[in-house]
């Protein structure tokens, strides 16, 4: 097998098989994860914002086509999906951004 | 705001998809794709219809589908109706003999069809008539037809006098992926007519006139949870547009017609008839409409449902034709199966009347 890039699409597919090598651990994980997205406190289609902003947060490839695609069954539109990316992006920001504070703090001990 | 079509009929466009043979042999692996399919007369063995047939249950719901005229071109529409549409539409002595068959058995609702059913002609008179049987009666609305002619702008107080049940598609409430697929302007034009309706009493409490919702996936995808759908639409309809609707109806998309074009179009059509395959739900198998459903076209054939009526499937039989009309034959004939049908057992299933499992 010589493949030339590491995220192929057809894999999400393969996900069911990781059950192949360690069982009982991905018949747990499985049987949480649906529990996790039924309809709950929260809608099936929040929970699928979430995860779809969620997957943009830590760049997998996977979860990224499977909450489109996914957000979309559960009857969200365009603009809630790019709202909920945005929610991502912001949070990623401010997270970066707020540390400023620990800068200005270091930087204001070392200046006159 | 008038209506901006997306696309134009299969058959104004000369493509080789408006011949139904061709159709079934995309759907059969023989054109366009050497991607094989386990047959749904197979695969309806795994849930119990051991023989690989379906019977029908008890014939309760009379669809007939008065024409395809209609004034929007959708992109998805399985009976590749349209604006050109002027000749295959039903005429006065069709309806006589299906009012003649209605006053015969007991078929308990009439479902009318199209097209935009309203712009038949005999569509009111029709609907008077079944009314006077004391049938039970559906209109399958676009919706945009209401506000489309001053002619029809009187239709909501038609149907709430004859107490139709107005049954609607929208498969969004977002006007992006209402009109992707519907046409520029038919989101605001469907907004106002549901106003109308709504001021005549319909999906209003306690008026007992009904107004449902069809929603269908605006794309390759399947329809999400049915409840779920509803309460979101009811939501964000009230807000934005201060509208009440009863029930919505998830369907699933049917790869024929239109949407196959559109599929194969974009390369699509091999996975999302994987996607349909991957989803069978054998406890949707018993559920489906044909079992309790004829369909009729306008030129009075007999099919198990409004698909096999698009792609010229006839009821198994002699008797084809509302002319010759035999309940107790159609009662115990097999229903005619092909690939298309993996549309209706996929997921929750999916029938005229939303999702069946």
């Amino acid at each position: 097998m010589s493949k030339k890039h590491y995220f192929d699409p057809e894999d999400l597919k393969k996900f069911g098989n990781i059950g192949e090598w360690q069982k009982p651990l991905a018949d747990k994980f499985f049987s949480y994860y649906a529990e996790v997205f039924k309809e709950g406190a929260l809608s099936e289609r929040e929970k699928a914002l979430i995860a779809l902003a969620v997957a943009h947060t830590v760049q997998c490839p996977y979860c990224i086509d499977a909450y489109t695609s996914g957000c979309l069954e559960k009857g969200a539109d365009e603009e809630q999906m790019m709202e909920a990316i945005h929610v991502a992006a912001a949070i990623r920001a401010g997270s970066s951004l707020v540390y400023g504070t620990q800068m200005m703090n270091h930087a204001k001990n070392l200046t006159m | 705001m008038g209506i901006h079509q997306k696309t134009k009929s299969l058959s104004s466009r000369h493509s080789a998809l408006a011949d139904t043979f061709f159709q079934l042999k995309v759907l059969n692996s023989k054109e366009l794709t050497d991607m094989r399919f386990p047959l749904f007369s197979e695969k309806i063995k795994e849930a119990g219809f051991s023989d690989g047939r379906i019977k029908p249950t008890r014939i309760e719901i009379f669809q007939v589908n008065i024409g395809k005229l209609c004034n929007q071109t959708c992109s998805h529409c399985h009976v590749d109706a349209g604006p050109d549409k002027k000749e295959e539409n039903m005429g006065r002595e069709a309806l006589e003999k299906c009012l003649e068959i209605l006053a015969q058995y007991d078929i308990h609702t009439v479902d009318i069809t199209g097209g935009a059913p309203e712009m038949n002609p005999n569509f009111r008179w029709f609907v008077e008539e079944c009314r006077k049987l004391g049938k039970h009666v559906m209109d399958r609305c676009n919706l945009t037809i209401v506000v489309a002619n001053k002619k029809y702008h009187d239709l909501p107080e038609f149907f709430a006098e004859h107490q139709v049940e107005v049954v609607s598609s929208l498969p969004h409430y977002s006007a992006l992926r209402t009109d992707s697929q519907r046409g520029d302007g038919v989101f605001e034009d469907s907004m106002k007519a549901m106003q109308m309706l709504n001021a005549v009493g319909y999906g209003k409490e306690g008026t007992g006139l009904k107004l449902n919702l069809v929603y269908n996936p605006t794309g390759t995808f399947l329809p999400g949870n049915q409840a779920s759908l509803e309460a979101e639409f009811k939501r964000q309809l009230k807000r934005k547009h201060d509208i009440d609707f009863n029930s919505l109806y998830a369907i699933t998309n049917m790869p024929i017609s239109r949407f196959l074009d559109y599929m194969i179009e974009n390369g699509q059509y091999e996975t999302y008839m994987q996607t349909l395959l991957e989803a069978f739900n054998p406890a949707a198998v018993a559920g489906v409409m044909c079992r309790n459903t004829i369909s009729v076209s306008w030129d009075g054939y007999l099919y198990d449902c409004d698909f096999n009526q698009m792609l010229d499937l006839k009821v198994a039989g002699e008797r084809t034709h509302i002319n010759d009309f035999d309940l107790a034959a159609l009662e115990s004939r097999d229903i005619v199966l092909n690939q298309h049908c993996y549309g209706c057992t996929a997921g929750a299933g999916s029938s005229c009347g939303g999702q069946v499992a």
